[in-house]
């Protein structure tokens, strides 16, 4: 193992051997889509180097033709977000499918004129993820397209974006989603472009959580992956009120990222002592 | 003059829970083994019921006379087969356990020692550990089995290696993860230490069977290797694919490097014994 030297700026402990990574992903997403007995994938593109991601992951594993790649803007989605998202779906030869979510959206916020820019900005997500789930039937699987920083974070909206059956990037940051990207061949715009959710016009992730990707990404390997302690972290440099402000949001997320509590009553109960695989196979 | 023995490492993708589909498996790699003239097969661990079981453990188990196992005898008339599953003792504990099966019929049980319940493991909430590092006559020579986990914790080489073992057995279920941690996958880097660490120190043979495949979003990583008692790796298989790994082993390579390299003979157990004993307070017999 590399020695753990964690400081700020130095994205180097965060290096992962894309190719490998990328033989990971493929197999994980053919193997698991077959063992749920489907033959299809869907999943959605914003513009983004996420999607970019899976979609040219799906691509290798399945086929173009396997692979149902829809862009569902709302009316204040950039331009940009749609000439991205069809630039990626040329590159790995995806159909790319527009449904606009704007006629469903305005319908139901019309008779609730005060709701927030964030009720607004969860609905859209979870329309989006409703017409994702709809175009799975009867035989594709939903691709997640939340990377590793955005989960622990919670920055996402619950049975919205964070909804899938199969999330083959969910275990990279960020930082190593873009590492990723330039091995699949996303184009250069793609990956260079500020990351933003796109909820409200002008919004941007870093702008909104208040701290960049590459320091929240240092700090959540030292915390995560490497076990290491707050102190550790601001010895080794990193801010205090920042550590403290990035762990305090991987608490309060947590609900994000496990199954709804079940309330226990009987002899057995599902989750708690009814614990079978997910993959459990058919003997036939 | 002594002959190489051929064996085979089927590194197979197990179906969780799905015992009669498993049993189908093993006999398609049985039959190839056998075509490509190897006298032992070795599958990974838990290669009749998968490894991730669960809730399942209870309904996949059987005792070691089952009727389920009957297909693996069979199979054993005309090639040596070492096979995962789990065994359900006399005593009702459940085992995770690799059984040896030559001319017809199961020679040798081994149940996992060392249950990991750590990170991405739970062995121990659904499986009762062994309590013995048992040695047999193989087609390869003496040896043990040392499943997965065993194989970390050095006590169990060379307690086989003190037993007269000159090959070791390791059946494994290795979750591939550590990619951002330098090198190779971490996992992978970890085990090739150690098979060849143990290979050369110990001047024996280590067959490492592990498998391929997805469980619940983990994959294992396969790469079996036979590492030889001078540290050469005789043969590698691919990494997440299926492969049938073929390799000789010869049992005059081990006589030469102990010739060469003689550790084992002039390895001190009595010294060993003396301090484990000590420390644990126990009366060394005879001294």
């Amino acid at each position: 193992m590399r020695p753990l030297r964690l400081r700020p700026g130095d994205l180097s402990p965060l290096r992962i051997d894309e190719a490998l990574v990328r033989r990971m992903l493929v197999s994980f997403l053919r193997d698991e889509t077959a063992k749920a007995g489907m033959r299809r994938v869907v999943l959605g593109l914003s513009g983004g180097v996420d999607s970019a991601v899976v979609a040219a992951l799906a691509a290798e594993a399945f086929g173009p033709e396997r692979v149902t790649a829809l862009f569902t803007p709302y009316r204040t989605s950039a331009p940009a977000s749609r000439e991205h998202s069809q630039l990626v779906a040329d590159t790995y030869g995806l159909a790319l499918e527009e449904i606009e979510i704007t006629a469903q959206v305005d319908a139901f916020f019309s008779r609730m004129p005060n709701a927030d820019r964030v009720r607004i900005g969860n609905k859209m997500a979870r329309e989006r993820k409703s017409i994702e789930y709809d175009r799975s039937w009867p035989d594709a699987l939903v691709l997640g397209t939340s990377n590793k920083t955005e989960l622990l974070l919670g920055y996402g909206t619950q049975f919205g974006d964070l909804a899938s059956a199969l999330n083959p990037i969910g275990d990279l940051y960020k930082t190593q989603l873009r590492e990723l990207a330039l091995n699949v061949g996303v184009p250069g715009q793609v990956v260079s472009k500020p990351p933003s959710a796109e909820l409200w016009e002008g919004q941007t992730d870093e702008g909104e959580l208040g701290f960049g990707y590459s320091e929240a990404d240092l700090i959540l390997y030292g915390l995560v992956d490497r076990r290491m302690r707050a102190d550790d972290l601001v010895s080794s440099g990193f801010e205090g009120t920042l550590v403290s402000r990035i762990r305090e949001r991987v608490r309060k997320s947590h609900f994000k990222r496990v199954m709804p509590l079940i309330a226990k009553v009987s002899l057995r109960t599902i989750g708690h002592d009814f614990l079978y695989p997910r993959d459990w196979e058919a003997d036939l | 003059m002594t002959e190489t023995v051929r064996i085979a490492v089927a590194q197979c993708a197990p179906a969780l829970g799905a015992f009669g589909r498993n049993l189908d498996m093993h006999e398609r790699w049985i039959e190839q083994a056998r075509g490509a003239a190897a006298s032992l097969v070795v599958f990974p661990e838990l290669s009749l019921t998968g490894y991730y079981v669960k809730d399942l453990a209870g309904e996949l188990a059987c005792t070691a006379d089952d009727a389920r196992l009957e297909r693996i005898a069979l199979a054993s008339r005309d090639i040596d087969v070492i096979a995962g599953f789990i065994e359900r003792a006399p005593d009702a504990r459940l085992h995770i356990a690799s059984g040896y099966w030559a001319k017809g019929s199961l020679r040798h049980v081994h149940r996992k020692v060392y249950l990991p319940t750590y990170g991405i493991f739970d062995d121990g909430r659904y499986f009762g550990a062994g309590e013995h590092f048992g040695t047999f006559d193989s087609v390869a020579g003496r040896a043990g089995i040392a499943i997965c986990e065993d194989l970390w914790h050095l006590s169990v080489p060379y307690l086989y290696s003190a037993a007269g073992a000159t090959v070791i057995f390791a059946p494994s279920d290795s979750p591939g993860r550590g990619v951002a941690e330098g090198g190779d996958l971490g996992t992978a880097d970890s085990c090739r230490l150690m098979n060849r660490f143990y290979a050369q120190y110990l001047t024996m043979y280590i067959v490492f069977a592990n498998r391929v495949g997805h469980e619940d979003g983990i994959g294992f990583w396969g790469g079996s290797e036979v590492v030889a008692p001078d540290g050469s790796v005789v043969a590698r298989a691919a990494e997440f694919e299926e492969e049938l790994l073929l390799a000789d082993v010869d049992p005059a390579l081990t006589a030469r490097e102990r010739e060469r390299n003689p550790l084992i003979r002039d390895e001190r157990e009595d010294l060993v014994l003396r301090h484990l004993a000590s420390r644990l307070g126990l009366g060394v017999p005879g001294a």
